[in-house]
């Protein structure tokens, strides 16, 4: 890939980590803060759950953004986010789904059970946050290595099912007003309409240039 | 005074009243916004008074009610209601109002109402969160005369006791501690006496969601919430969720002979 933007790499390159790391960290900080000082409103607990779950989604959706984003400035290195991003999804909706455990139904497993098979959008956030255990557990270097990239790739397409189970998860959350959740729903929608896209493109232009592109990392 | 069947409602007898601070800043209102501590804000320059109250239908004299003319001079109330909202938290309320039975008496409804209908007020101007539809405006709830009749059943003018705050359905709203929050229609402009079930807007929105009685019932689940349990404000652990939200001796024998599973 060419670089397109050759002025912004080096410094992009340079700081794009430190500032992910500090945007992915400094909300645990600010929400026990918030809560020590009583500023999560008369229940506490849910609203943890529902801004556990917002950030969860927009690391999600940061993670889906990063391909385009290296389609666009032609910056290879940029796959390292990629990772990044994804795992910092999965660490909060770790942090989601313990709110839910821990502090909404204090280890209650019936309740919890129930509501796992009652409630089709407490299925479907499980089922986003299920997925992410193997794409975690694979996210080294070594494990790309191990599986090969083209298996990798096959691995954490998985990442697109999360992604969309988390999204109706979020709209069937809502009571009525699901401004947010739509406007994060259309979010992911374009950065996977993206994938389906050049999915068509590559199938076109396959046929009149016969080479492997397969072996491509996707994303 | 707390009424009797409050006082006894045996596993809940640790109930303690919701600090006002949490009663007056997380509320669902949504003609002041959809988040719980929108109306608060929003509703902070509602100018509640003069207000007055259209009577309709089948009523003796159909016209506009002042607020005085509606409620001056009847025994005021001093009830202390759990409130369960039907996302499954809870809050314990010191409302004041009159008993709904003495305005209806007041009303003189002919014999055919069968139904009493609700309506908020509908400005825009003025409740912000109608310039969006979120809901089908103007917000509507209603009960059978029998339910509109029973001693539980108040008109609230003031919590804690003092006004009603603006977020909180100034200057006049329903309670009906046994149904799910949703039934206590606020800042309400009309009454109307009806022969015929009236839509109600909740039920209208979603109506796989919400029904007519809306009566707290940890037996029937909401597609979207368990209602087994709930969490009253100000606790961690979740409480049993009790038939009738505690009021069973008072209310269930209104009910009996009704599928409270299709009559949701």
């Amino acid at each position: 890939m060419k670089s397109r933007f050759p002025a912004l790499e080096a410094p992009v390159r340079r700081w794009v980590r430190p500032a992910l790391w500090l945007l992915v960290v400094l909300p645990v900080p600010m929400l026990v803060a918030q809560l020590l000082l009583n500023q999560l409103g008369a229940d506490p607990i849910d609203k943890l759950e529902r801004l556990s779950g917002l950030w969860a989604l927009r690391f999600l959706a940061a993670s889906l953004a990063v391909t385009p984003l290296m389609r666009l400035t032609g910056w290879g290195w940029l796959v390292a986010q990629r990772r990044f991003l994804g795992l910092a999804a999965f660490f909060w909706a770790l942090g989601h789904l313990s709110v839910y455990t821990v502090l909404d139904w204090f280890f209650d497993w019936a309740e919890i059970g129930k509501d796992i098979v009652k409630h089709l959008y407490i299925t479907l956030g499980m089922l986003a946050f299920v997925l992410m255990i193997p794409l975690a557990l694979t996210s080294t270097k070594a494990s790309i290595r191990r599986l090969g990239g083209v298996r990798w790739n096959r691995l954490h397409a998985l990442v697109y099912v999360s992604a969309i189970a988390a999204c109706f998860h979020f709209v069937w959350a809502v009571k009525k007003d699901i401004t947010q959740p739509i406007f994060y729903g259309t979010v992911v929608a374009v950065l996977l309409a993206f994938r389906v896209v050049w999915r068509i493109d590559r199938r076109s232009s396959s046929r009149s240039v016969s080479g492997d592109t397969q072996s491509k990392p996707v994303g | 005074a707390v009424l009797p069947g409050v006082a006894r409602a045996g596993a809940m007898q640790d109930d303690k009243v919701t600090p006002e601070e949490d009663a007056t800043s997380y509320n669902n209102f949504y003609e002041f916004g959809t988040g719980k501590e929108d109306p608060k804000e929003q509703a902070k320059d509602f100018q509640p008074m003069p207000w007055s109250v259209n009577v309709e239908g089948m009523v003796k004299t159909p016209r506009p009610y002042t607020f005085d003319e509606l409620l001056g001079k009847l025994p005021v109330q001093d009830r202390v209601y759990r409130m369960r909202c039907v996302e499954a938290w809870s809050m314990v309320i010191p409302w004041q109002g009159v008993q709904l039975k003495d305005v209806i008496t007041r009303l003189q409804p002919l014999p055919s109402a069968k139904f009493i209908e609700f309506t908020t007020l509908l400005d825009p101007k003025r409740m912000p969160g109608q310039r969006r539809a979120v809901l089908p405006w103007p917000y509507k709830e209603a009960l059978r005369m029998d339910e509109a009749n029973n001693s539980l059943t108040l008109l609230a003018t003031g919590m804690y006791g003092k006004a009603l705050p603006n977020q909180n359905g100034a200057p006049l709203r329903l309670v009906t501690p046994w149904k799910y929050g949703f039934k206590g229609i606020k800042s309400i402009v009309k009454i109307r006496f009806t022969d015929k079930m009236p839509n109600t807007t909740w039920n209208d929105a979603n109506p796989s969601e919400y029904g007519f009685y809306a009566n707290v019932n940890p037996t029937v689940d909401h597609p979207r919430w368990s209602q087994g349990k709930e969490r009253r404000i100000g606790e961690f652990l979740r409480r049993n969720t009790l038939m009738f939200n505690g009021y069973a001796d008072q209310v269930a024998s209104m009910y009996s002979g009704m599928d409270l599973r299709k009559n949701y």
